[in-house]
């Protein structure tokens, strides 16, 4: 009877452990079925490197909308990087317990705001600001990077946090009893032996920027050609999901499922890689 | 003063919050001597060792009443620069701590971030302080793969070159052959007793032997309290305290 019960409770926890697996898999072959026979028509390259996206005409290249998804990016990368690691030193480093416990979780709040409120709060306070101070149409590169470096900033300073508080005692007293300072024990000791938790932190933050979708959508201007400044408004390859699925149909829908795909593999490379960045220390 | 004392310890009283971990201890270390600080676990050792070099700073919620002499001078006093005193009196830690970089890089960051010089003058020092920690002959062909490749007992080896390439005057051993197969530790013994030479040596052994081996002076602590101090012969072959006496026979710790 007993054995009964303990393979019965054993096989419900893996039908269900498989249920949440078997939702990645299907959504993974449904965005593949759906999108694969289209880029194959259109030819892997053109698909890719094709400068232009008129769905009506029939043609679909996304080569502006992967311009737009890296500018935005590395945008983002460029403003929210140094703080959110700056951030994280201090935080494992200088601040005060009172004030370590104030400071994380207001952080973990960052990362619960939901994406529309920044995307709303960056129409109404960073574009009109863009606007006026720096030009153009303030809908822009620099409007979604600067929302996007804010987003990223939970993940970037609690991955790194967590690295550098991971690391054994002995360096950080090893390296102050040879006469090292603190901050030298920082920058020659410390930041090295979290190099590996540092980057990967990097990497999710840059998952996390390149699938955002809301947020990018009300700022970033939506326009499908090449940016010349970084206050050009471009379309990235979510937000060319977000704003075309609502009326296409046939070939037209297919072809956003093809940018799924496409937006697909490039999270799944940088989750790969963050995950072996961090494995091989 | 012929007594040529380093260190003077007076009436140090040691306190993690309210618990009481050094109870009044007065202890003089003389330059150019092995002292060996000896007792049970729980005894204060680590802690005195820790407030040598105001490592105990970076623990909270301490605090502590007495004073440490270098050379005559309080190192607790305000116009002290802690990280000078920290290189004039260098540690070993217990476990073996190389940094996340390379045999070479290990030893010479060192002296590099202290404004030193040309890479043949950091050469010579990997060299001699190898040498002194009797690791040249085991690395020298080898003094550009990541310290981490090397065996425990040549780890901690290296982090006493590194030290050593500090300049230090005085350097403090917490149990440093702890984890260590016998032949690593005879290197390390061998290496200290060459060491006094020039440098005052404080070291907490990890077993009573160890103490009788290398020592030239004993102190014995139990409980956070010196119970006895004295020359190695004397405290080993004539204990003045019949807790020191049950301690280095084996009957307790």
């Amino acid at each position: 009877m007993k054995t009964f019960r303990e393979n019965l409770s054993g096989y419900i926890f893996m039908l269900l452990a498989l249920s949440s697996i078997s939702a990645l898999a299907l959504i993974t072959v449904f965005i593949i079925v759906q999108g694969a026979p289209l880029i194959a028509d259109v030819g892997v390259i053109d698909f890719i490197f094709g400068m232009t996206w008129a769905p009506s005409q029939g043609e679909y290249g996304i080569f502006p909308m992967i311009i737009g998804s890296l500018s935005v990016t590395l945008g983002a990368v460029i403003l929210g990087v140094p703080v959110g690691i700056c951030c994280a030193i201090f935080l494992a480093e200088f601040a005060p317990v009172k004030l370590r416990n104030l400071f994380r979780p207001a952080i973990q709040l960052l990362a619960g705001i939901p994406s529309v409120v920044y995307g709303f709060w960056g129409l109404i306070f960073i574009v009109p600001f863009i606007r006026d101070y720096l030009g153009g149409p303030g809908l822009s590169i620099l409007a979604a990077s600067v929302i996007l470096a804010i987003m990223i900033l939970p993940t970037v300073i609690s991955i790194s946090e967590v690295s550098i508080l991971a690391l054994p005692r002995q360096y950080k007293e090893g390296a102050l009893a040879l006469g090292m300072t603190h901050w030298q024990t920082i920058f020659y000791v410390i930041l090295p032996a979290a190099k590996s938790g540092i980057v990967a932190a990097i990497i999710l933050g840059i998952g996390r920027a390149i699938g955002e979708t809301m947020a990018v959508i009300m700022v970033v201007g939506n326009a499908t050609a090449i940016p010349t400044s970084i206050l050009d408004p471009v379309r990235t390859l979510t937000t060319n999901i977000g704003i075309e699925m609502g009326y296409a149909s046939g070939e037209h829908r297919q072809a956003l499922f093809a940018t799924g795909i496409v937006l697909f593999i490039i999270i799944m490379v940088l989750n790969s890689l963050a995950q072996y960045i961090t494995r091989k220390k | 003063m012929s007594e040529n004392i380093k260190i003077a310890i007076k009436n140090l009283s040691f306190y993690y919050r309210e618990k009481c971990v050094i109870n009044d201890l007065s202890l003089n270390i003389r330059g150019n001597e092995i002292l060996c600080v000896l007792g049970p676990a729980n005894s204060g050792i680590t802690t005195l060792l820790r407030a040598l070099n105001r490592l105990c700073d970076l623990d909270a919620g301490v605090s502590m009443k007495g004073e440490i002499l270098l050379d005559g001078k309080n190192i607790r006093d305000e116009d002290v620069n802690v990280t000078e005193l920290r290189r004039r009196v260098g540690m070993v830690f217990d476990v073996p701590t190389p940094l996340p970089m390379s045999i070479y890089d290990n030893i010479a960051y060192g002296p590099r971030l202290h404004g030193n010089k040309g890479r043949r003058e950091i050469d010579e020092t990997v060299e001699s302080t190898l040498r002194m920690a009797a690791l040249w002959d085991d690395v020298k062909d080898r003094l550009e793969l990541p310290a981490m490749s090397l065996s425990g007992g040549q780890q901690q080896r290296l982090c006493m070159a590194r030290v050593l390439a500090m300049n230090p005057e005085v350097i403090l051993l917490d149990r440093p052959c702890s984890g260590l197969d016998p032949i690593s530790t005879a290197k390390i013994e061998e290496s200290l007793t060459e060491l006094k030479q020039e440098f005052t040596i404080v070291l907490a052994p990890h077993n009573v032997q160890q103490a009788s081996r290398v020592s030239d002076r004993v102190a014995f602590m139990l409980m956070g309290s010196l119970i006895e101090e004295g020359k190695n012969a004397d405290v080993f072959s004539r204990p003045k305290d019949q807790k020191t006496s049950d301690y280095i026979t084996g009957r307790f710790g």
